[in-house]
Formats: C-alpha cells, structure tokens, sequence
C-alpha cells in the first residue's frame, strides 16, 4: 500500500511538473493578416499600436509568452501614452492590457499543446487525478478502523508550515498571480481544457473556464479525501457531497450551458456580496438587456441576498453557505482540510478579525451603494470619487488579493479559511445574522470538557472553542462556519451543532449545575451582593 | 493583601486560582515544577500523535496570568513550614502564604518491580514523560517494540499513542478482560475486540516479573510472572495506576493517609492548609466515590469549591452526581450516575445492555432491581446529553421513563443513525414492557431546573 501510495505521489508530481513548465511550451507568431483582423474585430484606432507592433512583434517567432506579452504590452502601453497626452480618447485602447494580449496568444500560439490538447491534459490532468486518487485511496487500507486519525500532522513538513508547505504556498501564490494578471501567460494550460471547454458551451476556453474546471476537478479529488477520512461521520459525508454538487453543478456546469444558450453567466448560488460585481452598471445592463433570464437573475440575486440567505440563517446558522454551499468554503473544506489547524487562535487574531471582515463589508456595501447610484443618475463620480477607481480598487485588492491570491495562496501558512474568516463580506453579513438573531448553536456537553485543545486546533475559523467548551457555554460566534470539525475530533463528545430554540439564555449556555459541582454559584453571587 | 499559594497548575489549582480572581482581589501565586504554564494533562497523548503541539493544549494564552493578576513561579517545594506559614523551595528560596492549596496531583504507580529505574521504563502523566518517551521511542526503528503494564485509561492511551508512529505494542493487563473493574462484561469484551482489531498484543490476565536491561542500563525485554515468556522491548510503559504525588509532605505537620487527608470543606489538620484535586483524600467516601478521586472534573469541582471557602463563602465539596468520560482507541465512552462492573456491584443494581449487532455501539443501563430507579448509563460511540441524564438522577426517574426519552439525550452529530428505537424494542422484549421511545422534545432538553 506504501508503494502504491509512492507511485501515485510520484505520478502527481510528474503531472504538477509538466503542468508547471507548459507555459514554455510552444511559439507565439503574429502575422500581418492576423493584426489587420485583430484591429478590424476590436475595433482599434491606434496607427500607433499597429505601428509599434509592426516593428517590434510582426512576423517574428517567439518562443516563450513573456516577450511576445511584454512587446503587446508595452505597444498598448506606449500607444496609450501619446494618445492620453494628446488627448485622443477615441483612440486610446482600454481594455486590460494582459487581457488584451491573452486574446491574441490564445488565437496565435502553436506548437505541441495545442496541438496535442488531449495528450497534455492527460500528461497534466490525467497523471494529478491518477496520482492523488493513488496517493489517498490507500489508507483505506492503510487506517482500516474508521475514526479521527489526525496523527503527524503537526510532525509533517507539508502541514507544519515546513518547507513544502512554503513550497505548495508559493506555488498557489504563484498560480492565483498569473490566473488573475497574466493570462496571457498561461495560454498554453487554456489549450488542454478547449476540447471540454468547447463539448460544454461551444466556446474555446478562458482562463476562468480553466480555474473552473481545476477548481472541480480539485474538489472532487480532495473530496475523495475527506469521504474517505471522515467515512465515519455522517455530516461530514453529506457535507462533502453537497459542496462538492453546488461547485459542479452551479458554479461550473450551470453558468456554462446558460452561456451556450446565450444567456449570461451566472452563478445562481452566488450571493452578493461576495459576488460583488452583482450590481456594477455593466452587469445590470447585460441583464437587463438578456430578456427574462435577465431579470429574473437580476430579481433572485437581490431576494438571494435581502430574504434567502438571512432566513436560512436563521434556520440553519450560516453553515448552510459556508461550509455547504458556497465555492470559496467548498475549496477550503476539500482542498484546505489538511491546513485548517494552521489558523491563529489567538485573541489578537480574533480583533484584527473583526475589524477586517466588517471593513470589508463596509466597503462593499459603500462602493456598491456608489455604483447604483451612478447608475440610477447616470453619472461617474459620487462625492468627486470615480465610482470606476472604487470598483477597481476593491476588484484589485479585495477581489483579487485577498480571495484569491491570499485566501488560498495562504492555506499552507495561515489555514484554509483566510479569506472567509477575515475577508469575505457574505459571512461578515452572515455572521451578523447567526450572532443575534438564529437558531444556531454549537452546544457544549455539561462538564465533559477536558480542555484537551483539539477543537481550537482544528478550528479553521481560529475560534478558540475550548474557551466556551471548558466553561459549560454554547458557542455562538458570528464567524462559525458550522464544519462541524470541533465535533468531530473531540474526544469525549462535548460538542454537538444543533439548531435549537432562540430564546436567549439556552441558546448560550447549558446549566450551571452541570460543572458536577451542586453549589450553585449563581444563588451564592446573589446572595453575596 | 492575603497571598494564597497554590502548588500544582494543573486543572484543580488553577481552576482554584481562577475562582479566586473572579471573587476577590487576593494576591494569587501559582507554583509548579513541571511547566511554566498550565496545559490539560488529559492532551499528552495527542502531541506525541502530531494532533496537536504543546502550546495548544494550554487553554490560556500567556498574556492570560498577568492580566487576571495571577502570578506564576516554576519551582519544587521540598518543606512547608506551618508554624511560620512558609515554604522552602529545592533551590533555597522561600515564600511565606496566608493560605495554601496543595494541589500537587499524581504521580505513576510503580510496584517495586525489578529494573522499574531503566532507562526507557517510563510513566505516561508529566510532560517530561513525553520528552522520555519522544527519546526512546521516536519511531519504529529506534522502538522495535514497546511493552504497556497495566489495563488502564493511561495506557490504553500510551497504545494508541505508539501505535500512531506504527510501533508495535504489547500490553500486559492484569485482569482477565480489559477494565473489568470499572466496566460491565460485555462492555469490556467489546473493548478487547477493539484493541486487538488494532493489532496490539493484549495480554489478558498477566502480570509483570522483571524487565531486563541491557549492557548500557537500559531496557532489553521483559518476563511475564505467569508464563515465564520473554518479551523484547525498547520501551516499557508502567501504567498501572496513579497515586497521589504528595512524598514532599512527608515530614511536614500534615496528616497524610495514601494523599493529603481533607474534610467536606477540603482542609487538612493544618489550619490555613487545603488541598484538593488527585491528591487530596476524603476521611470518608462520598456516596459511591472513591475516597481518592484522580479525575479531571472532580479536581476542577475542587477547586471551584475550595475557591468559594477560602473567599468567605464556606462550602463542603458536594460533587453531583457522578459522570466521567474516555476514548478507547475509536471508540468514545461517556457515563452518567453510577454502573458498576462486576467488582463491587449493590445486589439491587440490575443492568440493561444492548450492543449494536456490527457495530461497536453499545449502552448499558443501570436501574434498582425492585424500584426500577435509574442509577446510571455508560454508553459507547453514541454520545449522550450530560444534562438529561443529571436531570433524570436529580428526579430519581424511572427507568422506563428514561427509556422512553432517550431521544432527548442523544447528542451524536447530526445526520447519525440513531439506535433508540432498537434499544427501547429490546428492553420491552426482555422485561415484557410497553415502552413507547417518545419523539425528540426541545422544549424537555431545554427545561432546565
């Protein structure tokens, strides 16, 4: 079982290694024709951008993506230089420049990926799912008594914020940095998922098609993981399962097919504002411009958000998003579980947590009342601030950094949940919700706790759960995402999700008799005043 | 101010400490030899198991002391001096209290065998004890085999700590079934069954006759009394039991017995002298306890007690009623109330078991024989809820009425199958009764008294 366990470790990082050099794969050749097509079909007035590229880029062969982008890229860049100072508007070329240049290297490049798409997603793809599945369906066989077996975790480097786990954080940091401001780079790895790509919508695929189908693709096979270590617990099974089906089926297949139907991509799960382009201008005209679907997208995004989510919070605690619904908790469940215990648990964690995630929310919330009301009014400027900086900034910052780059970059060194826990504006608003008003609890079993720490250490969310736990209290946490993991591993059955009466004191505490001590301290304070 | 000195930071002495603060304004020094700062001693296991590091298993944060006004100081006391209320440390130094608590917990048992000083033979409850064991016994390679003395929780646990590092383990326990002192025999059977499906080498009914050592001092095997078999080991885990750590008071004024002698409101013979947690001794047992109890919660229902009398609230120690929990290996064991085993079971004490028919799943139910009063429950991987069945023994419910509630004590995650059903069916079958198993009530789970 060992071997094989070596075989699959061995052919998973063959797959990451081939995978990891595809973007020096290939030639990138851009021809006369095809600039005249491209000025032609973008529509660009620049004789300058055309010139520059003429001279520096025309009818040469390059044979890496960075010198062919850097040369768009700086032809955009000069180009647009002139025409700002000159102010020439119309001629200037305002689309993202990486953006701008993966357009044209998805169109021109050559050699053997995209020749041999199936070939390297086999080489790529392939040999990772192979590899892991061979890597993790052993200890099966390996931990034959199903139960908590989180031995050598913290004696492992791949989960001690050792060398590899430094390792797997560069190497996320390094993808998400690319995903999100070089695409143009990673034509090569779009090529192996086209043919998908192209079965599912018709279209040739995007970088974000890409992510879409790695990120599936990462979830079921880690997903496999958590089935196979958590077989035991029922809640973590069906859990499992129902991210896993909300990733698959709304996030990726759904959105997909509706763009084939030449409906808008929308992901009917995604609920501002997390999905925090929901009410940009250029997002509520494409709906309003799609018909129907248009609207009723438009008129369930905004009952999602006002009655949905709240409701079920009420219900349910915010766990029915965050850990079994929503695609950021999907990947930190499957793909993070073996970094959850790397959150800081510390009270000063805690306070630059709330000043964070609640920032955030502030911040979404000011920018989007912003761009409704640039909509509405037709302007663009509110107060003087371009609503445009504003959405880009948080864009920048709040959606790209902090979700993507650092929200998983930093799984290996700071937990899976970095950006739900202090950065996601859903689970601020949620997490207000599940605080004051809801039926959510994590229970605590009378005086059964030992303080052993396993539930601290394995919260991903760094709630400090023994704190509660030792002193016969409820946790009730704005920031629980209810995984249920707490549970799970303590030992003596202390704790238990449940979603009980509202009414205040039972929500928060058990009985005090319960400590096993009967002097009852309550009646001794009274009586001391 | 009144200085309270606590020796001992484990679970009783800072719980102490902590209700001390809550209530008073008393200055509060807290000494220990073993760390400078409080961990669950219950946690161990898991750092040897990488589940965990030592700093997780301390419940405060460091900043924790000083901001409550606690203060902490790492020394041994070796002489208490009750006449001048000081005490002197191994190093020389001194410190005067107004009051003490000795709170110096336990230490592990060793019953004079020969080689019991090797290098490698270790106990499994101070945390330089985990550094001994992380020595000897890093992995399978340095520790070929490892060989636990005595069928308790403690080493139940040291099996299923070597056993996380794949080394192999055979351990040696007294009685005939694992135990059997404490648990009723199906329980017990079911237990073994579990520990050899881990494939470690239990032992039943054999003791210890000598562990050998080798040329360097150090341990090479040892010999079963019974069988005269040779064991080759690298490790040797002596597990048989705790007593109370209290060889330092030895020639002090205070009355000892096999720990520090205490009455109802945990004060020894010596004025302004407490003690509570493992090492105290009740002159008298309390209802059905032991007079000696090295629990976890009982030390912590001490040191609450004794918090409320040394701040003018005299208090007797009236723990509730009993309760207590364990993992042996996968499974989780919790019990509520009295179950007795076959040692020292009342003759009115008649028990209901069912087991699961694959899984290890198993309750059983204590009730009077002639009252059908609930006395207690010890159920196996299905968790109960603590305050129901507290809520029932207060109430001296029946035990059909337990029964038929039973859905309101179950505290497994949610989504488990659940067993009530059977386990009401099989107790109307066996004593001829028509219990009907009554739905899940919030409103009875959370109708406190």
């Amino acid at each position: 079982m060992k071997a094989i366990q070596h075989i699959g470790l061995s052919l998973f990082l063959a797959g990451l290694a081939i995978f990891t050099i595809l973007p020096f794969i290939g030639s990138y050749e851009l021809s006369t024709e095809k600039l005249d097509e491209i000025v032609q079909n973008k529509g660009i007035k620049s004789e300058l951008f055309v010139k520059n590229l003429q001279e520096s880029t025309v009818g040469k062969e390059f044979s890496t993506p960075f010198t062919f982008s850097s040369n768009i890229v700086s032809a955009i860049e000069d180009a647009n230089e002139k025409h700002e100072a000159n102010q020439e508007w119309d001629k200037k070329i305002w689309e993202k420049k990486h953006s701008f240049s993966y357009a044209i290297a998805k169109d021109i490049g050559a050699g053997p990926v995209r020749e041999n798409k199936g070939l390297f997603w086999f080489l790529t793809f392939g040999l990772g799912i192979i590899g892991a599945l061979l890597f993790i369906i052993p200890q099966l066989y390996l931990k034959p008594i199903p139960g908590i077996k989180n031995n050598g975790i913290w004696h492992s480097a791949a989960t001690n914020r050792g060398w590899i786990g430094w390792f797997v954080f560069l190497f996320l940091v390094g993808f998400y940095i690319l995903l999100y401001f070089f695409p143009d780079y990673i034509v090569n790895w779009t090529y192996i998922v086209d043919p998908i790509s192209q079965s599912i919508s018709g279209n040739m695929a995007s970088q974000w098609f890409l992510y879409g189908f790695l990120y599936c693709v990462v979830m079921v096979v880690m997903g496999i993981r958590m089935y196979i270590k958590y077989r035991h617990n029922k809640y973590q099974m069906l859990r499992t399962t129902s991210v896993l089906f909300f990733q698959i089926a709304f996030a990726f297949l759904i959105p997909e097919i509706m763009v084939s139907l030449e409906m808008p991509w929308y992901d009917f799960k995604n609920a501002f504002p997390l999905d925090y382009d929901f009410f940009f201008e250029w997002n509520l005209k494409t709906l309003v411009n799609s018909g129907f679907i248009g609207i009723f997208i438009l008129v369930w995004g905004t009952v999602l958000t006002i009655v949905v989510v709240p409701v079920m919070v009420y219900f349910f605690g915010k766990r029915w998003y965050c850990s079994w619904v929503c695609g950021c908790g999907g990947l930190a469940e499957t793909l993070g579980d073996p970094y959850r215990h790397l959150s800081d648990k510390s009270l000063r964690a805690w306070q630059i947590e709330r000043w964070l995630i609640h920032g955030v929310l502030v911040f979404a919330i000011l920018m989007t009342g912003m761009t409704l009301y640039a909509y509405f009014m037709e302007v663009d400027t509110v107060f003087g601030i371009k609503t445009q900086l504003v959405k880009d900034t948080y864009g920048f910052l709040i959606g790209s950094i902090f979700a993507g780059v650092i929200g998983t970059g930093f799984y290996p060194i700071f937990g899976n949940r970095v950006w739900c826990r202090f950065g996601c504006p859903l689970a601020a608003y949620l997490g207000l919700v599940q605080r004051f008003k809801s039926k959510f609890r994590i229970t605590t079993n009378g005086g059964q706790c030992i303080s052993c720490g396993n539930c601290s250490t394995y919260c991903e969310q760094g709630i400090d759960v023994r704190a509660y736990a030792q002193k016969g209290q409820n946790i009730v946490r704005s920031s629980c995402v209810g995984c249920g993991i707490c549970s799970a591993v303590c030992p003596r059955g202390v704790l238990k999700l449940e979603n009980g009466p509202d009414d205040g004191a039972t929500r928060h505490q058990v009985p005090e008799v319960i400590l096993g001590n009967d002097v009852n301290l309550f009646e001794m304070l009274e009586e001391n005043k | 101010m009144e200085h309270i000195v606590i020796i001992g930071n484990g679970i009783s002495g800072v719980t102490a400490a902590r209700h001390i603060r809550k209530l008073s304004d008393k200055r509060i020094t807290i000494i220990s030899a073993e760390t400078e700062y409080f961990f669950s001693r219950t946690a161990l296991m898991y750092i040897y198991m990488g589940h965990m590091k030592f700093e997780h298993t301390q419940p405060y944060e460091n900043w924790f002391w000083e901001k409550n006004r606690i203060e902490l100081k790492k020394g041994f006391v070796t002489h208490i001096n009750d006449a001048s209320k000081e005490l002197v440390f191994a190093n020389g130094e001194t410190m005067n209290y107004d009051k003490l608590i000795i709170a110096t917990g336990s230490k592990p048992n060793k019953f004079g065998w020969p080689g019991q000083d090797l290098d490698g033979v270790m106990g499994m409850y101070h945390k330089q004890d985990l550094e001994t064991l992380e020595k000897f016994a890093p992995n399978n390679k340095v520790c070929k085999r490892a060989v636990i003395v005595g069928g308790g929780l403690i080493g139940i646990e040291l099996a299923e700590m070597l056993q996380s590092r794949d080394i192999p383990v055979t351990f040696l326990v007294r009685e005939n079934s694992f135990w059997n002192g404490v648990l009723p025999a199906g329980e017990s059977a079911m237990i073994n069954e579990h520990i050899k499906e881990h494939h470690i080498d239990l032992r039943l009914g054999v003791n210890l006759q000598e562990i050998k050592a080798d040329e360097h001092g150090k341990v090479k095997s040892i010999i079963i009394k019974e069988t005269g078999e040779e064991i080759a080991c690298d490790v040797v885990g002596l597990t048989a039991g705790v007593s109370p750590n209290v060889d330092f008071l030895k020639e002090s004024n205070i009355e000892l017995g096999r720990g520090v002698k205490v009455n109802r409101m945990l004060e020894t013979n010596v004025k302004d002298i407490y003690a509570i947690g493992d090492c105290a001794e009740q002159h008298e047992a309390i209802g059905n306890r032991r007079p000696i109890e090295a629990v976890w919660y009982t030390g912590r229902m001490m040191g609450e007690t004794v918090a409320q009398t040394i701040c003018g609230n005299p208090k007797e120690y009236n723990p509730g009623h009993w309760f207590n929990s364990a993992k042996f290996l996968d499974i989780e064991y919790q019990t509520y109330g009295w179950v007795f085993g076959e040692r020292g079971r009342p003759e009115y004490e008649q028990h209901f078991h069912w087991k699961h028919p694959k899984k290890h799943l198993c309750i059983t139910v204590a009730f009077h024989k002639e009252t059908h009063e609930f006395l207690g429950i010890n159920t196996f991987g299905i968790r109960m809820r603590h305050h129901a069945f507290d809520k029932w023994l207060t109430e001296k419910r029946s035990v059909e009425y337990v029964l038929a509630h039973l859905a309101d004590a179950n505290f497994d995650p949610e989504f488990y199958k659940l067993h009530e059903k059977d386990i009401v069916a099989q107790f109307n079958q066996e004593h001829h009764t028509n219990i009907l198993l009554k739905k899940r009530s919030w409103k009875r789970i959370f109708q406190f008294s």
